[in-house]
């Protein structure tokens, strides 16, 4: 047989394999140790020696041109076989992922967190009590003695040893104010407790103390801070009056409106159209109550303010009805995660 | 308290409309809580009579009436179940406007023209009264709002304004005009009252023995007076617009006074008292029947007023009914007394009583004001119901009666205060405005100091601060500047050693959790299932909002299962909640105090993981909430164990108690068939962790890496069914040579080829040396060791 037969056989028998093991005999057929054009190699020691180099040279062109086209077959074999297995492999990537449930935080704790944050950020510390007080923390301590008319105010859980659920965070100032030495800067978060059940009570709700002790601290640096806090608790410019009230754990005393956060003051079904929210209670601690703990009021003055985190919330997330945060709805919880 | 806009104007009229006179009261901190119209404008009506009254021809409920106006008689078809001939009443005539803008017309009701309406008390915005048409007893023909509105406005506002427990004093007219004077610095118009001479020389006599309680007590006796005639027009209109209803003409005019001057008073019936009037202290033994009609035994705390028979009023609160004026009476004795405030405060609610007297002296009358009160009811009085007056007698005890203190203000402290630099002038016509007597006025190197004493209506001014906050509500708190505090800045304290509860928290909603917050009162028969089992006496609220809400939870148990409960009654198939607060136990040994703990706790129903194509929806079980606790020990970097079983209210084969080292932390697993029985509930899995051990954050530090590889050899032993694969761990964990740094248990299997008292565990040791390469030897070595160890401690055999 002629070189030209035999390499014609050979890239008819490459074109014709279908895989990379029919392609490799092929390879072995031909190129091998006893493959066809090396046959032919062998044969050459049977030609005159002086055709000798020519027929040489003619059989390596054609192993060469054997090699060449046996790995651009491969090559191809090859692309084909990744083609196929990668159609096989092939998933409906818009199947749902695998996950476990996730869980979130109650909206009460995340706008918790949010009045943490914003007043950690002014260093402000962020301090703890207990929900079971004495007479002498809740009530004698801030300057309301038993008789107070402001008792009535309180709805107060007793348990009848002395001891009652604490019926606002204020209790904290008076530990903070025995614990520590001015300058103080504290929010106290907690529990509070009040006998009292309907549309906008809760017998238990959520309440914020601060309370700032220095030197020179006023009245303006007060309304400041609550403008400030009320701001950035929003995150809108919104316009904030203070009403003289009374506390008697404060002189000047104050109630604080917010502008409506709904209408932004127009008046709306949130605000009872007056364009106005009632958010929190300040003012410049008592001196009887600084006395108490053992604070020079020459030295020292102090503000205090406190608030409920649940109306907060109720405007930060427009939740219309108080009682939503204590019936633990899953599909409720699940809205702020 | 309730009161009339126009009744004030009378007194002080600033040049303000109604809401912005309302929104300045609000602003100075005397709170308008709601307005109501007392009374509005009408026209057309007139005083009509009803000639004749006829059943209508085709409606039960209406009559034909006949109505003169004077002049003319109309026909007028009317529904009142009291229109009858003869009565003279409200006739709005065809033209007339009511409240409302409501125009009356000629109509036809069920076929029976009618010409104008007869109207009701509602009808025409004088009170609730729509039960029928007014009665009335003016000349037929009159205007009816000309005779409506001759002492006070139609149109007029009731006004409820809520005030603080320190601003008695504003508790009347005369009060909330002299702040309203102040405030728009106007000259209050109060009413000229004028002492009457006594016609009589009848008087009781009045003894205090409770002379700190009652300094101060007015009496007079009025004679021969005619109660069977209703209160004038003029005086119940003032009252409605009060919000108060009339009674009869002597509480009508006590009630006028109190609203007016802010004086409570009470009127006895002077036959039905025995000898004079002791005002003392309640003795063993007094009781007393109220004007209200309930009997209450009194207590050694309570003021009484008394004759010689016993008790007739509890003081300052609320009179007696036997003694009281009744509509027969011909003899009264007025008392009008100044009771101290401490001698009131809390009674009435020892009773569970609040009236407009308790409320008045709790806050502090102005203890100068009962002579201008008793002269005024007097005046009153005789004009209404005649009579003969006998002298105002007053009985006083002068060193128990309040002085006012000389309090100091310091122009500086103000200003520190405050945040202002104050105009010192305006400080003066401030203190003048408000009636306080300035007594010193000094200048020191750091300013204006003033010496003051308050004006006897003031219960409220006794320091500095009380000043200060005067001058602030007189400057306006809105005119107060806005600055920020300055403040020295010390960094935060950091603790390496503790995480936060923001931080338990967010971890535990990475594990799926969702939060809930509970009720920290709990139904003690629920407290009982889960706690009392463990012996654990929850505390119990004197007042409770009910008997589901009365004792204080001990665990977090009660409120996450209620929870878990309802979500399931709502569909919610599978869910995990978790909880962080205080639970409530009893004191240790030795302490008095309830403690007071953080506890995390979690609950997990349903499911194990959602719903998903490629999940086999297996349920969720012991390990899947173990696993839960485990990921907290490990991030508290805590080793914790688990000794079964938790406790009583626990499943006994799935649950264990949670232990660091030798103390107790918490529990986890299932809980117990009976418990879950008594709740209502199946196959729930909880956790409840000490918050204080959880929330430990344990100091992390590098411990050096080795460079030479680990291997790895797995053993499988045939170990009796009852060891423990903790025991298993731990001997291997305290036996092995330091090369091993890892024991995993990845296999444990019961079954076919093995006996069915025994299980075969398959453990893997990694094997590692910081100091070489590990040869053959001491591979073999290693894993032989743990094999004997387990040979000698359990009896274990390979498999």
């Amino acid at each position: 047989m002629n070189i030209e037969t035999v390499l014609q056989q050979g890239v008819e028998a490459a074109n014709a394999a279908e895989d990379l093991r029919s392609l490799d005999d092929v390879r072995v057929n031909y190129l091998g140790k006893k493959g066809g054009l090396t046959e032919m190699l062998k044969g050459l020691g049977k030609l005159d020696p002086a055709e000798r180099p020519q027929a040489g040279a003619k059989i390596n062109e054609a192993k060469v041109a054997l090699q060449r086209h046996i790995a651009v077959r491969k090559n191809a074999l090859e692309t084909a076989a990744m083609a196929a297995s990668l159609a096989a492999e092939t998933l409906d990537v818009t199947l749902p992922g695998r996950r476990r449930d996730t869980g979130g935080l109650h909206p009460v704790t995340q706008a918790m967190y949010r009045i943490e944050s914003i007043f950690s950020g002014a260093a402000y510390e962020i301090v703890s009590g207990p929900e079971i007080e004495n007479d002498y923390y809740n009530f004698e301590a801030l300057n309301i003695p038993s008789h107070h008319p402001a008792r009535a105010m309180h709805d107060t859980f007793y348990f009848g040893d002395g001891t009652l659920l604490r019926t606002h965070t204020s209790p904290s100032q008076v530990h903070t104010m025995e614990r520590q030495e001015p300058p103080i800067r504290v929010i106290c978060p907690g529990r509070v407790y009040r006998r009292d059940s309907d549309l906008t009570h809760s017998p238990m709700f959520h309440q914020v103390e601060g309370l700032v002790v220095d030197e020179n601290i006023s009245f303006a640096d007060l309304k400041g801070t609550v403008i400030d806090f009320l701001q950035r608790f929003f995150e809108k410019e919104l316009q904030v009056r203070f009403r003289p009230s009374y506390f008697p754990f404060t002189e000047p005393s104050a109630e604080v409106d917010v502008q409506c956060v709904h209408c932004l003051g127009k008046g709306c079904r949130v605000c009872s159209h007056t364009g106005w929210l009632e958010v929190m209670g300040c003012g410049m601690v008592h001196p009887n109550v600084l006395t108490m703990s053992n604070i020079d009021t020459e030295v020292y003055s102090a503000f205090a303010f406190g608030f409920g985190v649940d109306r907060l919330a109720m405007l930060l997330y427009e939740v219309d009805d108080l009682r939503l945060f204590f019936e633990n709805d899953l599909r409720f919880l699940r809205q702020f995660n | 308290m309730k009161f009339s806009e126009a009744w004030l104007r009378q007194w002080v009229n600033p040049p303000l409309g109604s809401d912005e006179l309302l929104f300045q009261m609000t602003m100075a901190g005397l709170e308008v809580d709601g307005t109501e119209p007392a009374a509005q404008a009408f026209s057309g009506v007139v005083v009509g009579e009803i000639i004749s009254a006829e059943q209508h021809p085709d409606a039960d409920k209406l009559q034909v009436c006949q109505v003169s106006d004077g002049a003319e008689q109309f026909q007028v078809v009317c529904g009142a179940p009291n229109a009858r001939a003869g009565l003279v009443t409200a006739f709005a005539q065809v033209g007339a406007v009511l409240p409302g803008n409501f125009k009356i017309k000629k109509a036809k009701l069920r076929g029976v023209e009618s010409f104008g309406m007869l109207c009701s008390a509602q009808e025409l915005g004088l009170g609730d009264d729509a039960d029928g048409i007014v009665e009335l007893n003016h000349p037929v023909g009159s205007d009816l709002a000309e005779i409506a509105g001759a002492d006070l406005p139609l149109d007029d506002l009731t006004v409820d304004v809520d005030l603080t427990p320190n601003r008695g004093d504003c508790l009347s007219l005369k009060g909330l005009a002299r702040e309203v004077g102040v405030l728009n610095n106007l000259e209050v118009t109060y009413p000229q009252i004028t002492p009457i001479p006594a016609v009589t020389r009848r008087t009781l006599p009045v003894t205090l023995e409770a002379a700190e309680q009652c300094p101060r007590y007015l009496g007079r006796v009025i004679e021969g007076v005619d109660l069977s005639q209703p209160s004038p027009n003029w005086l119940t209109e003032r009252l409605r617009r009060c919000g108060l209803r009339s009674i009869d003409p002597v509480v009508d005019v006590t009630n006028y006074v109190l609203i007016e001057l802010g004086q409570p008073m009470h009127a006895f019936d002077l036959d039905r008292l025995d000898s004079g009037i002791t005002v003392r202290m309640a003795q063993e033994g007094d009781s007393l029947v109220l004007l209200d009609g309930q009997e209450v035994t009194l207590d050694p705390a309570t003021l009484v007023i008394a004759d010689a028979s016993g008790p007739v009023a509890m003081a300052g609160v609320m009179g007696g009914k036997n003694s009281g004026v009744q509509s027969d009476s011909t003899n009264i004795f007025l008392e009008c007394a100044f009771f101290a405030p401490i001698a009131i405060a809390g009674t009435a609610r020892r009773y569970g009583l609040h009236t407009d007297a308790s409320h008045r002296y709790e806050r502090g009358v102005d203890f100068q004001l009962q002579a201008e009160a008793i002269e005024r009811a007097t005046e009153i009085l005789l004009a209404i119901v005649g009579g003969q007056p006998g002298p105002m007698v007053e009985t006083v005890d002068q060193p128990s009666m309040p002085t006012q203190p000389q309090v100091r203000l310091r122009e500086w402290k103000l200003n520190s205060v405050l945040g202002i630099t104050t105009d010192v002038a305006q400080v003066d016509e401030a203190l003048r405005r408000l009636d306080f007597t300035v007594t010193e006025r000094k200048s020191s190197d750091k300013g204006i100091e003033w010496q003051i004493v308050a004006p006897t209506h003031r219960f409220d001014i006794a320091i500095e601060a009380d000043l200060i906050e005067e001058v602030c509500r007189i400057y306006g708190y809105n005119n107060i500047p806005v600055t920020k505090p300055t403040v020295r800045l010390p960094l935060a304290q950091v603790d390496l050693q503790r995480h936060s509860e923001r931080q338990l928290r967010e971890r535990l909603a990475g594990l799926g959790f969702q939060e809930v917050v509970t009720y920290s009162f709990v139904d003690p028969r629920v407290e009982q299932s889960l706690n009392q089992r463990v012996g654990l006496q929850a505390k119990m609220l004197a007042n409770p909002m009910s008997s589901e809400q009365s004792v204080m939870r001990t665990s977090l148990l009660p409120g996450l299962i209620d929870a878990a409960k309802k979500n399931a009654a709502r569909q919610q198939d599978s869910g995990r909640l978790f909880e962080v607060g205080l639970v409530f136990k009893p004191p240790h040994e030795q302490e008095q105090e309830v403690q007071q703990d953080l506890t995390v706790g979690g609950i997990m129903w349903g499911r194990r993981s959602p719903e998903a194509w490629l999940d086999d929806g297996a349920a969720a079980d012991f390990f899947d909430v173990k696993g839960v606790v485990e990921e907290l020990g490990q991030w508290a970097g805590l080793t914790l164990s688990y000794q079964p079983p938790a406790d009583e209210a626990m499943h006994p084969g799935q649950s264990a108690a949670v232990m660091l080292d030798d103390r107790h932390i918490g529990r986890v697993g299932r809980l117990h068939p009976m418990v879950e029985k008594a709740l209502d509930t199946e196959r729930v899995f909880i956790f409840e962790l000490d918050g204080s051990a959880i929330l430990h954050r344990a100091k992390r530090r590098h411990g050096r890496v080795s460079r030479y590889p680990a291997v790895r050899r797995d053993i499988a032993v045939v170990v009796d069914r009852k060891v423990s694969v903790q025991a298993v761990i731990d001997v291997l964990s305290r036996g092995m040579d330091s090369i091993c740094t890892n024991i995993t248990l990845f296999d444990v299997y019961e079954g076919e080829g093995i006996d069915s008292q025994e299980k075969s565990l398959a453990l893997g040791l990694t094997l590692q040396s910081q100091e070489t390469t590990l040869g053959e030897d001491e591979i073999n070595a290693a894993a032989q060791s743990a094999v004997t160890l387990l040979e000698q401690q359990f009896g274990a055999r390979l498999r």
